[in-house]
């Protein structure tokens, strides 16, 4: 099997900053992990890898100091590892993310799955998983929380949900968005440092991957930032009383007035 | 100070340092209460590949020598000696084999031990055989093709944790010093059991037991070596797994400096941070000046050791007893730093105090490694 984990590379929550004038997370000075959510993404990589046999990329897209996070990813289990890097690449968004990754994975042969985190705790959207699936045409499941069959051609797989779980069988090729619960991710191993150490690190720029520029970076992303706050929630509540047909049409009044 | 490490033994120090930051230190104390041995930890430590690290490759580990696993038990006794104790116990228990064991030995038992999926542990001491080893009075007597164990061996740690266990006993009384040989004992191994669990000062998430053999009976070909060389290999053994212990107490040491100074510049009595009274910055400044003596100390016998597997005592036992009397000082002057709240279980100096006592005890009393270094200096200059 051959399992694609992609991990972003994003600055440690303990000491992220917002640029007031740009909007933009100030990024100088802060130290960089890998995206925690992919960590146990990796995790189930290498799990599946030591049960079911097979091959474990990681793969990013980020500037040449995001090879730390895919060495990092080797000294816990990956066998081998892509960087997609380019200054092309530079600004992009969700949309532009997802193709540009896409496009690194036909370079790189597919794979047979595809893990990513949930979201990311820097941009936080959680769309890069789903719209990469979408992007590569093949089934995708959001926070999963356990691999619970691994068959020949497809999975069966617990999905994370507000009340409980969904169990879902996907079909093989798929794309998988994990979430914590799904393990407990290990420590790094002695010769996976010795490994990642030796490690030449695939670099594929925008024309190895055959991008369309119009699709990269600043250019292909249709996001703006305009302004970035945390939402107050100062909505009004008041109560209804009376017996139960009381309560219907009182409610059924002001439903009418705010039509 | 700067030992000017290979990228290779800063890995270790990394790796190992992680390892004591983000899980033995957070439980240590909990350890400490329940006596619980520290399974996970020490699972984690096999994902990590640092069972295997003075194992040769051939036999699937690292294939690094004595200062590289001293390099991991520093930073293990940072972080609790009782764990750290469990670990360095695995390897006195694999030394025999790897000094002396044949090939097929060493194929069928150090693989298991490089990944830690089975623990080994090492048993010379009896009841009436402490400091002095040759009143063991466990005995083995081949029959046929197996070999018959009876005896008792106390204080075994990893005793009921461990699968592989290398033993000594007698082989033949009448030959004195040349009547014992060592043994590899499994744990499901007929007539072999344990006794009950010690109840201990200090170290108390490691195990220590007794091994009880009642007409144990082990195939022939689980002699170490000749019959004959038993308490040559157990000389060996402890020679090269002593500074594991010195560093032990560099690593306590290092942890109670880092406690002491933390809270003497916290602590603020007569309108001063207790830092700043010369009486306790000179007890801090004596602490840190042993401690890197100590450290240094048991590198250089490390590397040396390495260098010179022949010429191994004198160094080794130089160094148990400078740095586990170092860190007796250091730990029980880190108590007076804190002053009553050192003595209380809500800092962790009173364990460290309690965890020092045992390094000057084991694998070898101070008396008698101050001894090994007196004869040795003895030999040295009839020789000149
Ligand atoms: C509203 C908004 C604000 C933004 N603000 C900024 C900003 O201030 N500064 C800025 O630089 N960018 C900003 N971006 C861009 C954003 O960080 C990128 O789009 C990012 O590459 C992907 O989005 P995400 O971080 O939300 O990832 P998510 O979709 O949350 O990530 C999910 C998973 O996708 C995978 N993944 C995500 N990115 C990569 C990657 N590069 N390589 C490999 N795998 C990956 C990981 O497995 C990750 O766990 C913003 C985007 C939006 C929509
Ligand atoms: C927690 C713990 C774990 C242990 N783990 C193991 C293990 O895994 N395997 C194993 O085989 N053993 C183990 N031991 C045993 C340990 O190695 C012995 O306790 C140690 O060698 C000392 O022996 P003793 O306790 O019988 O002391 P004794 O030999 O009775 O010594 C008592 C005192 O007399 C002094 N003394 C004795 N002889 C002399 C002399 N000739 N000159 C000067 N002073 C002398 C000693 O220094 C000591 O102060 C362990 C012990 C403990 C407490």
């Amino acid at each position: 099997m051959k399992i694609i984990v992609c991990v972003k590379q994003v600055p440690d929550a303990k000491d992220v900053r917002l640029d007031p004038k740009t909007n933009t997370l100030s990024r100088e000075g802060v130290q960089s992990i890998i995206n925690p959510y992919d960590r146990h993404a990796l995790e189930e990589a290498v799990r599946l890898k030591e049960k079911h046999g097979g091959t474990v990329i990681v793969l990013t897209m980020g500037p040449p100091q995001a090879a730390e996070i895919l060495r990092e990813s080797v000294s816990c289990g990956a066998d081998e590892a892509v960087l997609v890097s380019d200054r092309a690449f530079a600004g992009a968004d969700t949309l532009a993310t997802t193709y540009t990754l896409s496009q690194a994975i036909r370079k790189i042969g597919g794979a047979d799955l595809i893990l990513c985190g949930k979201q990311a705790i820097d941009g936080d959207t959680a769309q890069v998983g789903p719209g990469l699936a979408v992007r590569m045409d093949i089934p995708y499941v959001t926070c999963v929380r356990r691999i619970a069959q691994v068959n020949d051609k497809s999975f069966v797989v617990e999905r994370l949900m507000d009340d409980g779980y969904d169990e879902v069988e996907v079909g093989l090729p798929a794309l998988f968005t994990v979430v914590k619960e799904i393990n407990e991710p290990r420590l790094p191993s002695l010769k996976g440092k010795m490994k990642a150490k030796k490690l030449a690190i695939t670099t594929l720029t925008a024309a190895e991957i055959d991008a369309d520029v119009a699709q990269l970076g600043l250019k292909g992303s249709p996001t703006w930032v305009v302004r970035v706050f945390a939402p107050q929630l100062k909505g009004e509540r008041s109560m209804i009383a009376g017996t139960v047909q009381e309560q219907v049409d009182q409610l059924a009044e002001k439903l009418l007035e705010w039509c | 100070m700067d030992y000017f490490l290979t990228e290779e033994q800063q890995m270790i120090v990394d790796l190992s340092r992680q390892i004591a930051d983000e899980l033995i230190i957070p439980q240590r104390a909990a350890l400490d209460e329940s006596e619980d041995f520290p399974t996970e930890i020490l699972d984690a430590v096999a994902k990590a590949d640092l069972f295997g690290i003075y194992i040769p490759e051939q036999y699937g580990g690292i294939g690094a020598g004595t200062f590289e696993i001293v390099l991991a038990l520093e930073q293990f006794g940072r972080g609790c000696v009782g764990v750290a104790t469990a670990f360095a116990a695995s390897a006195l228990g694999a030394f025999p084999i790897m000094i002396a064991g044949s090939e097929e030995m060493k194929q069928k038992y150090l693989p298991d031990i490089a990944t830690g999926s089975k623990k080994a542990a090492f048993a010379l001491t009896e009841a009436n055989a402490g400091s002095d080893a040759s009143g063991i009075q466990t005995t083995a007597v081949l029959d046929g093709d197996e070999w018959v164990l009876n005896g008792t061996k106390q204080w075994i740690t990893n005793a009921g944790e461990a699968r592989i266990y290398t033993v000594i006993a007698i082989t033949d009384r009448s030959k004195g010093p040349r009547g014992a040989s060592m043994f590899v004992v499994e744990d499901t191994d007929p007539g072999f059991s344990y006794g009950v669990k010690e109840k201990k000062l200090g170290i108390r998430a490691s195990s220590t037991r007794e091994l009880i053999f009642k007409d144990c009976r082990i195939p022939k070909d689980r002699l170490i070596g000749r019959e004959g060389t038993g308490f040559i290999t157990v000389m060996k053994t402890l020679d090269k797994s002593r500074p594991g212990i010195a560093i032990l107490g560099v690593g306590l040491g290092q942890a109670a400096l880092d406690e002491a100074v933390t809270y003497a510049k916290q602590r603020v009595q007569f309108g001063k941070p207790i830092i700043s009274f010369q009486a306790v910055q000179h007890m801090l400044a004596d602490m840190a000046i042993q401690l890197e003596a100590a450290r240094s100390l048991v590198y250089a016998a490390a590397k040396h050791i390495d260098a010179h597997p022949r010429d191994m005592s004198k160094a080794s036992s130089m160094c148990k007893v400078f740095a586990t009397d170092m860190a007796m000082k250091v730990t029980v002057d880190a108590v007076q730093v804190l002053g009553g709240y050192g003595y209380m279980r809500d800092y962790p100096v009173e364990k460290m105090m309690r965890d020092a006592k045992i390094l000057q005890i084991y694998e070898g009393t101070n008396q008698i490694q101050r001894n090994v270094v007196g004869q040795e200096l003895n030999k040295e200059y009839t020789k000149a």
